[in-house]
């Protein structure tokens, strides 16, 4: 009698020198990176405790503390998502009108994708530094932080649509002899404004959670509060604010969600 | 001019345009308020110079001081693990967390779900900076807090995309497997698992992706890699210094970017 044979799914890499190579180079890899950690007993000790405090802080935050310093941070956040977000979508249009391939003359093409490269290359917080160097502390600085990002955001995203539009349709608004402005109302508009809302929408999401941060860098919104309540080691408070984030972002996730299911 | 009593077409009827442009009116109403809230704290004296500031700024940073290059390798070695060990922490708790989050796989959908969308809407809802900014006060500074920070932020962002995954798959195999007699641990590994593999390749290299930049900024707030020197040397004001750094960040970006796209083409 021969013997049961058993069946085993075939590896993903058929080749096994290849196969354990890269195994030998990724646990090498684990051992070097791991290695890097420094860890100190005694700190990690006193940590814990502190680690402990804050998790406990979950179980019993306090608004009420520093009530005016979050309500503020709140407002102030709030108010720079609305105005970047505005002013991004706004001056997203032309920068990804520019970045359509088949709109765009040459060089206004490479400057508009010039310009969405470096937008998107940067961290906000990057960005947010030399702006608070430029502007000065305060709200402004964060807010025009938000508009380079959601330019490069939108602008990317919206020159993309355009570019894969039905040119049948632009064809057809062109032979009743519309002109350059009446075909972009008439034929690539109506094509890419459903996603283009709902991107927007999506972008105001993603703006308010960078708002909370980039205060960290002293470019206004909850972020500076969260950072002092840190330093502080006042737990309570920074689990009040975090709550707080979580809560509006839940908020305009559902909206968001309810807006591009209208729109679909 | 229209006889009376012809009817004229309009898109809308004139309460809904009524309804349209008070809305719109409503939206403008609120911008201007917020404009007018966010700069009561604004102080115009500062704004009115910042083209001046910003010329500044650009002769300060030129010409970069490439001497400091050699001190940089060790905080972009810093970086990358952070960003790489942050991955596979997230993996490590994002991957279960899915499938507590998908509805054919997750044990209960009173309990377990809940729970799981739970974490994922509070891992994706707070910004690696700012987990970071806790951890480094509770662990005290170090390259150990970003990955962890890292890992926190990516459970939220894997765990949604891999759930999303999961819960598309193609019914018809998982069945075809359940027909054999599998029992629920061998309907996962033979029915789920391959379906949602190229997925979960893709998402990890994406998330690592990702992880590269935020790392490289980490530091800002004393959690290590890269963003320690940059926070150094802005702090000094040493603005020559700022640019060899931003030039090592881009340079990291792009090659990160690079990397993952190519794996990403491969595998799909």
């Amino acid at each position: 009698m021969s013997e049961a044979r058993t069946w085993s799914p075939p590896p993903l890499i058929r080749n096994p020198w290849l196969r354990h190579g890269l195994r030998a180079a990724a646990l090498l890899y684990l051992a070097a990176a791991f290695s890097t950690i420094h860890l100190n007993p005694a700190r990690l000790a006193q940590g814990l405790d502190r680690g402990w405090a804050f998790v406990s802080a979950f179980g019993h935050p306090n608004i009420v503390r520093h009530g005016q310093e979050i309500f503020e941070g709140f407002i102030e956040s709030l108010t720079m998502t609305a105005v970047a977000t505005a002013a991004g979508v706004a001056l997203s249009l032309p920068v990804g009108l520019g970045a359509a391939r088949n709109l765009a003359p040459g060089p206004l093409y490479a400057l508009c994708r010039g310009l969405i490269a470096i937008s998107r290359t940067f961290p906000e917080i990057i960005v947010a530094i030399l702006f608070v160097k430029m502007f000065g502390f305060g709200p402004l600085a964060g807010a025009a932080t938000l508009v380079f990002a959601t330019i490069g955001f939108m602008a990317k995203l919206l020159a993309e649509d355009i570019e894969d539009i039905d040119e049948g349709q632009v064809e057809a608004i062109r032979a009743t002899g519309a002109g350059p402005f009446q075909t972009l109302v008439y034929a690539v508009q109506p094509q890419v404004i459903a996603r283009f809302i709902g991107l927007s929408v999506y972008r105001l999401d993603i703006n308010f959670r960078e708002s909370a941060v980039i205060g960290i860098v002293g470019a206004g919104g909850i972020g500076a509060t969260l950072d002092t309540a840190f330093t502080q080691y006042d737990f309570e408070t920074a689990a009040a604010i975090l709550l707080t984030i979580i809560g509006i972002v839940m908020a305009t996730e559902y909206i968001s969600s309810l807006v591009r299911e209208r729109l679909r | 001019m229209p006889a009376t009593g012809d009817r004229v077409w309009r898109r809308r009827t004139p309460a809904a345009s009524l309804l349209r442009w008070a809305g719109w009116l409503l939206a403008v109403l609120v911008l201007v308020r917020c404009w007018t809230l966010m700069n009561e704290n604004t102080i115009w004296d500062f704004v009115s110079d910042a083209p001046t500031q910003a010329a500044d700024l650009i002769t300060r940073m030129v010409p970069p001081r490439w001497s400091v290059i050699p001190s940089l390798w060790q905080p972009l070695w810093d970086t990358i693990n952070i960003a790489t060990l942050g991955t596979l922490l997230g993996l490590l708790i994002g991957t279960p967390v899915a499938f507590l989050a998908a509805r054919d796989t997750t044990p209960s959908k009173i309990f377990a779900r809940p729970l799981a969308l739970a974490i994922i809407v509070s891992s994706r809802s707070i910004n690696a900076l700012i987990w970071a900014l806790l951890l480094v006060t509770v662990l005290g500074p170090g390259v150990l807090a970003g990955i962890i920070a890292i890992g926190l932020r990516s459970i939220g962002f894997i765990g949604k995309l891999l759930y999303e995954a999961i819960e598309e798959v193609d019914r018809k195999q998982v069945e075809a497997i359940e027909a054999t007699g599998a029992s629920g641990g061998q309907r996962l590994i033979y029915g789920i698992v391959p379906q949602i593999m190229p997925a979960f390749a893709g998402i990890t290299v994406y998330r690592w992706d990702i992880n590269i930049r935020e790392s490289a900024v980490l530091g800002l707030v004393g959690a290590g890699g890269i963003g320690l020197q940059l926070n150094a040397s802005v702090s000094r004001l040493a603005w020559p210094e700022v640019t060899v750094i931003f030039a090592a960040i881009l340079l990291t970006v792009f090659l990160s970017e690079y990397v993952s796209a190519q794996v990403r083409k491969r595998i799909i």
